[in-house]
C-alpha cells in the first residue's frame, strides 16, 4: 500500500471556513433516518448552494424567454445571460475563444459529440483509438460504437495495483494508425489523478488530438485547458454544484470547424431549404434546438460561486478530508482501499471483507451516511482489482472531518452487525 | 421510514454466513444463472425435478447478504414441494418484496416474510428477487436471466413470465 499517510488532527482543521461554507448549502442540514445527512456521492452529484438555487428562480421568475430567435425584451435578456454563463465558463477553464465552448447535457453528451462530429468524419477502417483502463463507461461505450460502425480499433492503457496508469505502456501504443485519444484526468471508481498533460503532449508529438473527460477533475482542482493543451475537454454541470441536465464540451476551434453537426435542428443552422442547409458557426452548430437555458444560467452562478472560493483552496482544503479518511481506514481490520494512486482527489474506494457493498450502503444509509455502491460505470476498473463492485465515498469542500468520523463509526458498527 | 434493522435480522444474517444447499448440484435437470447487472451479482441455481417435485436443489455465487440469504431460504423452502407449489411461491415471493402482497390473507411466505420490509428499499429489491427469478428461469429451461428489462420489477408486472 503506498497511500498517504498523514495524521491530521482534527481540532487543526485548516483556515477554510468550511462551517460558512456549509450554511450556503440548505440539503445538508436534512436529517435521514434521524441522523444529520453526511453526503460523501460527490463523484456521482454535488449539491447545490443557495446562491445557484436563488440564480435559477431569478431566472425563470423574471428573464426567461426563448433564446436568439425574439426581438422583444425577454428573449434579449434570457440570450444575453446565456451568452454571459458561456463567458463564464470560457473563463473557468481559460479557453481562449467563448465559442470554444459549447453547451452539452452533460459529459456524456460531450463525448458522443465529439465521436459523431470528430470521429464520423476522420476516423477509418484499421485506425486506432487509445483508451485508458480507468475510463468510465461514458468514454468507453461511444468509441465501440464507432468502432463497430467504421472498423476501427481500440487500444487500452493498462493500470498498476495502485490504480495508476502504465505511461511507458502508454507510450508504446502510438504507431501510425493512432488518430485518436481519449482519457480521463480523475478516475471517478478510483480518485488518481493521471499525468494528462504529459500524456497530451506525448499523444501531439504523434499528430494525435486528444479528448479529455474532466468530469471529476473540474469539481476539485483548478482547469486550464490552454495549458493542458487539450484539443477537447468535456465535464458535467451536477458535478460541480450546478444543476442537472447541462455540461461543456470545449474544443479547439480549428477542430470544432472541421467536424460535422451532431444533431440536426433549430439553431444550428444559417438558412435551410429543401435542397441545401448551411450550417451555423461554432458553437452555435453543436446546439441543435433549444438549450438548457436556466441550467446554462444556473451553471454560469455555480462557477462564479466556486471561483469566489477559489478552486486552490477547494483543492487543499479536500486533501486535507481525503488524508484524514485515509488515515484512519487504512489502519481498519478487514477495510481495504482500492485504489492508493501517489495523486488522488477525494475518493475513496473500499471494501469490507466479508460485506458485500450493496449491504455497506445500506447499513451506512441507516447512519446517514450516503455512499455510492456498485461498479461505478467503470467495470474494467473493478476486474482489475477482481472485486465485482466497491463502496465509494466521495469528498466536496463542504464536507467536514466530524462527517468522516461519523463514516469511520458506521463502518465499524456494520462490520459488528456482520461479525 | 424504512426500518433496515428490521431487514438485516439475525435469520437474514445467518444465512448469508452459513447458507443452506450452497454448491454444485451434480446431474442437475434444471439450472439457470441470474445476473443483475446493476451491481455485478450473480448467482446460480441447479435443481432436479423427479415427477414434478424437487427432491434436491443448489445455490451458488457472488452476491451480498440479501441475495445470498434469499437464496438460501428459497432452497430450503421448495426443497420437497412440487414444481407447481414452487411457482405459487415465486409469485408470492415477488408480490411481497414490490409491496404487492397482503400478508394479512392467507399465503404460503411463512419464515420468508422476514424480506417483506425489502419493499421499502427500491434499490434492494433485486437483490431479494434474483434467486426466485433464476429459480423460475430453470424451471422455464431458461439458462440464464437478469433482474433488468422485462425482469425488472420497477417495469413489469411480475410472475410466471
Amino acid at each position: 500500500m503506498s497511500a498517504v499517510h498523514l495524521a491530521v488532527d482534527p481540532s487543526s482543521a485548516s483556515a477554510f471556513d468550511v462551517e460558512s461554507v456549509r450554511a450556503d448549502f440548505p440539503i445538508l442540514q436534512l436529517q435521514i433516518d434521524g441522523k444529520p445527512l453526511v453526503y460523501f456521492d460527490n463523484a456521482a452529484s454535488s449539491q447545490m448552494p443557495q446562491p445557484v438555487i436563488d440564480r435559477l428562480t431569478r431566472y425563470q421568475t423574471m428573464q426567461h424567454a426563448n433564446i436568439n430567435r425574439g426581438v422583444h425584451t425577454l428573449s434579449e435578456i434570457a440570450t444575453s445571460e446565456y451568452e454571459a454563463a458561456r463567458s463564464k465558463l470560457q473563463r473557468f477553464i481559460n479557453a481562449r475563444e467563448e465559442r470554444e465552448v459549447i453547451f452539452t447535457s452533460g459529459t456524456t453528451d460531450g463525448i458522443n459529440l465529439v465521436m459523431h462530429g470528430y470521429g464520423r468524419k476522420f476516423i477509418k477502417a484499421g485506425d486506432e483509438i487509445i483508451l485508458t483502463s480507468l475510463e468510465h463507461h461514458s468514454n468507453i461505450v461511444p468509441w465501440q460504437m464507432l468502432a463497430e460502425e467504421t472498423g476501427a480499433v481500440i487500444r487500452v492503457v493498462p493500470i498498476n495495483d495502485a490504480g495508476e496508469l502504465l505511461i511507458d505502456e502508454y507510450e508504446k501504443l502510438f504507431n501510425g494508425r493512432t488518430k485518436f485519444v481519449g482519457l480521463i484526468q480523475v478516475s471517478n471508481a478510483l480518485g488518481s489523478i493521471n499525468p494528462v498533460k504529459q500524456m497530451i503532449a506525448f499523444a501531439h508529438s504523434h499528430g494525435v488530438p486528444v479528448l479529455v473527460d474532466g468530469a471529476q477533475a473540474v469539481p476539485h482542482m483548478p482547469v486550464d485547458v490552454q495549458d493542458l493543451d487539450c484539443d477537447f475537454y468535456t465535464f458535467s454541470g451536477h458535478k460541480l454544484c450546478g444543476p442537472t441536465g447541462i455540461g461543456v464540451l470545449y474544443g479547439k476551434a480549428a477542430l470544432l470547424e472541421k467536424m460535422q453537426p451532431f444533431k440536426g435542428g433549430g439553431d444550428m443552422i444559417l438558412s435551410v431549404t429543401f435542397e441545401k442547409t448551411t450550417y451555423n458557426s461554432i458553437p452555435h452548430k453543436f446546439e441543435a434546438g433549444t438549450p438548457p437555458i436556466a441550467a446554462a444560467i444556473g451553471l454560469g452562478a455555480a462557477v462564479d460561486y466556486l471561483l469566489a472560493i477559489g478552486m486552490d483552496a477547494i483543492s487543499a482544503y479536500e486533501l486535507e478530508l481525503l488524508n484524514y479518511a485515509t488515515a484512519q481506514m487504512i489502519r481498519m481490520p478487514g477495510v481495504h482501499i482500492i485504489g492508493t494512486a501517489k495523486n488522488k482527489a477525494s475518493v475513496i474506494s473500499f471494501t469490507v471483507e466479508g460485506v458485500h457493498p450493496h449491504d455497506v450502503g445500506t447499513l451506512l444509509n441507516q447512519e446517514g451516511v450516503a455512499v455510492r455502491t456498485g461498479h461505478h460505470c467503470a467495470q474494467p476498473v473493478m476486474r482489475h482489482f477482481k472485486v465485482p463492485a466497491t463502496s465509494r465515498a466521495s469528498f466536496a469542500f463542504y464536507n467536514t472531518l466530524a462527517e468522516i468520523d461519523a463514516l469511520i463509526a458506521g463502518i465499524r458498527s456494520l462490520q459488528k452487525v456482520f461479525a | 421510514m424504512p426500518n433496515y434493522k428490521a431487514l438485516y435480522q439475525e435469520v437474514i444474517l445467518d444465512h448469508n454466513k452459513k447458507p443452506r444447499n450452497y454448491g454444485t448440484l451434480e446431474n442437475a435437470s434444471h439450472e439457470a444463472v441470474g445476473h443483475n447487472p446493476l451491481c455485478g451479482d450473480h448467482i446460480s441455481v441447479a435443481l432436479s425435478l423427479d415427477c414434478e417435485r424437487i427432491p434436491c436443489i443448489m445455490f451458488q455465487g457472488e452476491s451480498c447478504a440479501i441475495c445470498k440469504a434469499s437464496a438460501s431460504m428459497m432452497t430450503v423452502a421448495v426443497k420437497g414441494k412440487t414444481r407447481a407449489d414452487a411457482e405459487i411461491l415465486i409469485e408470492e415471493f415477488l408480490a411481497m418484496a414490490t409491496g404487492k402482497l397482503d400478508l394479512e390473507q392467507p399465503n404460503h411466505i411463512g419464515r420468508l416474510e422476514v424480506f417483506a420490509g425489502v419493499c421499502d428499499l427500491p434499490t434492494r429489491v433485486k437483490c431479494a428477487i434474483l434467486p426466485w427469478h433464476t429459480l423460475q428461469a430453470a424451471f422455464n429451461s431458461v439458462t440464464s436471466t437478469s433482474t433488468e428489462a422485462d425482469k425488472d420489477p420497477m417495469h413489469a408486472p411480475v410472475g410466471n413470465t
